[in-house]
């Protein structure tokens, strides 16, 4: 063997993976040839211990386009045009640099939108920190020590502005997400960025180098030392080579990226390009190769031809070199000249690095020789696969009611009223982090920006106009790793179910998913096997709404020394909305309307906010749900929306049904907060409930809160029995405070100012706090 | 009547702009490429936000530069309107066609929301067509729009009734908390002396559609509109 254990396990190869290398090429490999293939097959690139199981997610629908395996998923949304929409992961480099970590994941997925001919109109995010609050400081825990709580708050800022600065300066707006605080995210914080793009069907772009002969064009920013494999920096060769390190975290650059957007789909109406891929991770191996393996072809590229932004570079590093802001482009025949002359105008650089070849390999040339070499299946479908060992672990099934009653009796205060009790428990399960308002983050965000965005941050979807179709899309990102952590398969299910819903409530028929799964180490069984659990979740909840995977992407290796995170699959859901009129936002409108509950209440408080809040733990079964109601649920809260029945629907699920009613009762843009009168009773009955705590806190899916005119309430009840969907009227919206009781006796009596300003004003006060 | 919108490197509000003028108040309108070193034939030049050359040295700093706004500043000078939303407001500041500059807002955040204005001055071809004190809702979407000039040009701003936009509480008051940037005197939108050159930190294009939330942008486009109608009609 040419290359000791020690390189190998620098550039992360097994030996036994050597050996296939060897086969494959029917040599050693060289140095720069090892770096490829350390980067093509490593578990970023090359899937290779998630994709046995990502081919049990159904991937076919009717408005299906193009589903995985390319730059993004595309689904037909009308009238001849498209969304091409992806999620993608920037965990690891943003727990190093927030700030550029987060920064160059967006700009990451932008990218992976507008090579596919689709001009980027919308971006969401997922975010996962440590703890933030200063009463969860717990000296004996290092996730949860003061200097963990001030570093959780850092990465918190830091991410939220280089998403900002990213996209308010490359001018996408960022509509929606969600936030979200565990312990468990405290040393791997995750940072998950989804963005949609619009392009018409006939329009749409792929990565295949077709045409021998064609020429191979470079175009966007320099290539520098940055961003290179930070697994493969420590090889001796290397290292003298590389006169100095450069950090593995990359630059972003948008003011790059909006150049490069708009030279691009200009290039491409002039129809001067036939196929063209970012050059995101592994940069110019990974396109070049899949651009050959795709078309059938192979891609020849000099190096001394590469714009490079330092001196004398190895061969090594610009093949691994992850500088942001580049593509890599075949161009029709004959129209390269005006390509070229596009790029100029728009101040890049293009240059013709290459050209297509008949045979399917990979050929780098460097200073007039032939440095690299490599099949490009070799390095695509012939990477290693790994049907990695599985075990179960035995999925939580505490009942927690008991400790939640123990903890309510122990905290009702002598000679206090179970309303004071339950009012103030309820003001601050809407002060806890992960429910409070995300003001402090979205109001960051340009979140209006290409003059689209019909339903402000905050409601239970985004939801922008397309100008084009004068149709609407819904998008709405949703994760619970507690949930997932507790029993992976059915957090999964939910997941997917309550983005649906999410898009449900605001108008949309939910069309399609991306997902982005992030892990703990794939070489654990038991994170192999949540995984797995989660894949067949999944796979369960999108057959049953109908809504196929058009892609996403796996990151795995979310731990940090040696502590993982919770399986957190984060669900992107894409919804359509034919007529405007049809958009519906989560807050009451009217006083005197009728207020109306779809579906039941269950048992379900084990891995609740309301648990967190009281005992700071989280364990218990979690939410049973009934995928043919939920999926009925849904069906009748879409038709009374279509039907015009309905002036406003909420999600009921995390937090419990209390959450979900303050929540409407809270101010929204150019609307007041409004009170509500809720007697509980014939839901408790309904549902064969009667205790006040799971009546309000339990989390239980498949609910959906609307308010009615009250001339349409028969309507509605009359269209949820045709659903055979539960259905009760629970009270009516007016006043200023938030009454609930059950059969007549009080649970909260709030008013709805107080409740909304403990929700508001937690985030601010928990991160605007000076340094210690 | 003709409308131009110029496209600097990084602009990102200019098809907003380009929609409002053409779809919602219905007026020819074509965009201006930044290298090009004339506006002939226009009668309203909008310089729309963004970030042009990345805000990377100093908002504006760079754009003013561009050949194309040496023509819009000899344009301004025979009297042209010009209209800077944002960074074209940066870049106005920048080119010396208004005096002033905008610093980081008071939080150093970027900052987007909707924000209430007072008109203060409706004697201008960009507010006729607004009641004086009349308060509106338009959002705002930057991270320096901390409007800053020295005491003299605030006083000579003042008393020369070129303050046409302040920031307010909903009910008009200028208050501490409604001031979302800490510009002076609340200062979200001046003119110039010759009141034909215009720059305000809110994004009036985001404001005309009911579809967005508020219509109380558009008037401003209307009073352009109206103004230009008259002159022609004068002349004709």
């Amino acid at each position: 063997m040419t290359w000791t254990p020690e390189q190998l396990q620098q550039h992360r190869l097994t030996t036994d993976e050597y050996r296939r290398i060897e086969e494959l090429l029917g040599r050693a490999p060289n140095l720069t040839e090892l770096g490829i293939f350390s980067v093509m097959w490593s578990e970023h690139c090359s899937y290779k211990s998630s994709k046995v199981h990502l081919r049990r997610l159904p991937t076919e629908g009717p408005c299906l386009v193009q589903g995985p395996g390319e730059n993004a998923g595309i689904v037909e949304i009308g009238n001849g045009w498209c969304a091409a929409f992806k999620i993608e992961s920037h965990n690891h480099p943003s727990f190093i640099e927030p700030y550029q970590g987060a920064a160059t994941g967006i700009g990451g997925i932008l990218r992976d939108i507008f090579t596919m001919g689709a001009r980027p109109v919308a971006a969401l995010n997922s975010l996962r920190f440590g703890p933030i609050r200063d009463a969860e400081i717990d000296a004996a825990s290092e996730a949860t020590s003061a200097a963990a709580i001030a570093r959780n708050r850092r990465i918190m800022a830091g991410v939220v502005k280089g998403l900002g600065d990213y996209g308010n300066a490359f001018g996408v707006p960022t509509i929606g997400g969600e936030v979200y605080f565990d312990k468990g995210y405290s040393l791997n914080p995750l940072v998950n960025a989804f963005a949609l793009g619009l392009v018409r069907r006939e329009q749409i772009f792929y990565g295949k180098a077709e045409g021998v002969g064609n020429s191979v064009i470079y175009v966007g920013a320099k290539t520098g030392r940055d961003g290179i494999h930070g697994a493969t920096m420590a090889s001796a060769e290397f290292d003298e080579a590389a006169m100095e390190k450069r950090p593995t975290v990359q630059v972003g650059d948008p003011f790059s990226e909006k150049l490069l957007l708009e030279a691009c789909l200009e290039a491409m109406r002039e129809q001067t390009i036939l196929g063209i891929q970012d050059m995101g991770a592994a940069g110019l191996t990974s396109s070049s190769c899949e651009m050959g393996a795709r078309a059938g072809t192979g891609i020849e590229i000099d190096l001394d031809l590469v714009p490079q932004r330092e001196t004398g570079m190895t061969a090594y590093e610009m093949m691994l070199s992850e500088s942001q802001e580049r593509m890599l482009i075949v161009a029709v025949q004959g129209r390269e000249r005006q390509l070229l002359e596009i790029f100029q105008r728009w101040d890049l650089d293009a240059v013709v690095i290459g050209k297509v070849i008949e045979e399917q390999v990979l050929r780098v040339r460097h200073h007039g020789a032939v440095v690299a070499e490599i099949p490009n299946l070799a390095l695509t479908d012939e990477a290693p696969r790994y049907q990695r060992p599985l075990q179960p672990v035995p999925v939580d099934e505490t009942d927690v009611a008991p400790r939640i009653a123990a903890a309510i009796a122990a905290r009702r205060a002598a000679g206090a009223s179970e309303a004071e009790t339950l009012g103030q428990l309820l003001a601050e399960v809407l002060a806890a982090p992960n429910l409070a308002s995300k003001e402090w983050v979205y109001r960051q965000y340009d979140h209006m920006v290409r003059t689209n965005t019909v339903v402000l941050p905050g409601s239970d979807a985004a939801v922008i106009r397309v100008k084009e179709t004068r149709h609407s899309l819904a998008m709405s990102l949703d994760a619970n790793g507690r949930y997932c952590r507790l029993n992976p398969r059915a957090g999964a299910r939910l997941a997917v179910a309550e983005s649906a819903r999410n898009v449900v409530c605001s108008g949309a028929q939910p069309l399609a998913v991306t997902n982005c799964l992030n892990f703990a180490s794939p070489e654990r069984p038991e994170v192999m096997w949540s995984f797995s659990e989660t894949i067949d979740g999944m796979a369960e909840a999108c057959r049953a709404l109908g809504t196929p995977v058009t892609g996403g992407n796996v990151s795995l290796y979310n731990e940090t020394e040696g502590r993982g995170i919770d399986p957190t699959p984060v669900i992107g859901m894409l919804g359509l909305i034919e007529e405007a009129r049809h958009i519906t936002t989560q807050w009451f409108k009217q006083a005197g309307d009728q207020i109306l509950l779809l579906g039941r209440t269950g048992r379900d408080l084990g891995g609740s906010e309301l648990l967190s809040a009281l005992t700071g733990e989280a364990c218990g079964a979690v939410p049973s749900l009934d995928l043919s109601l939920e999926t009925a649920v849904q069906a009748t809260c879409l038709a009374a929306i279509r039907q015009g029945l309905v002036q406003s629907a909420h999600d009921g699920s995390e937090g419990g049904l209390a959450v979900t009613l303050a929540e409407a009762c809270f101010s929204s843009y150019g609307r007041e907060a409004i009170g509500a009168s809720i007697d509980l009773g014939a839901h408790a009955a309904a549902s064969a409930l009667d205790d006040p705590a799971t009546l309000l806190f339990a989390e239980s899916p498949s609910r959906i809160v609307l308010s009615v005119s009250p001339e349409r309430t028969a309507q509605v009840l009359a269209l949820a029995r045709e659903h055979q969907v539960p259905c009760e009227i629970l009270g009516v919206v007016g006043g200023e405070q938030l009454h609930i009781s059950l059969d007549g006796r009080p649970l909260v009596e709030a008013p709805v100012a107080s409740l909304e300003s403990a929700w508001r004003s937690s985030l601010p006060r928990h991160l605007d706090q000076p340094p210690a | 009547m003709k409308f131009g919108v110029v496209v600097f490197p990084g602009s990102n509000c200019d098809h907003d702009t380009y929609h409002v003028i053409s779809k919602v108040i219905g007026q020819p309108v074509n965009f201006i490429w930044h290298k090009e070193d004339s506006v002939e034939g226009h009668d309203v030049i909008l310089l729309p936000g963004g970030f042009s050359y990345g805000d990377y040295l100093r908002t504006g700093a760079i754009a003013r530069f561009s050949p194309v706004m040496r023509a819009v500043t000899a344009f301004a000078a025979e009297g042209g309107l010009v209209v800077g939303i944002c960074n074209g407001f940066q870049i106005l500041c920048e080119a010396g066609l208004l005096p002033g500059s905008l610093l980081r807002n008071r939080d150093l955040r970027f900052l987007c929301e909707h924000v209430t204005l007072r008109v203060e001055e409706t004697n201008t071809p960009f507010t006729r067509a607004y009641q004086a004190g009349q308060r509106l809702s338009i959002p705002i979407a930057h991270g320096e729009g901390n409007y800053f000039c020295d005491d003299a040009t605030l006083a000579e701003l003042e008393a020369e009734h070129r303050v046409l936009f302040r920031y307010c509480a909903p009910n008009g008051e200028l208050t501490e908390a409604a001031n979302p940037n800490g510009s002076r005197h609340h200062i979200a939108g001046i003119c110039n002396r010759e009141r034909n050159v215009l720059g305000l930190m809110p994004h009036p294009e985001r404001a005309a559609e009911l579809s967005l939330g508020s219509q109380d942008g558009r008037a401003l486009f209307v009073s352009i509109v109206d103004h230009l109608n008259e002159r022609i009609g004068r002349r004709a």
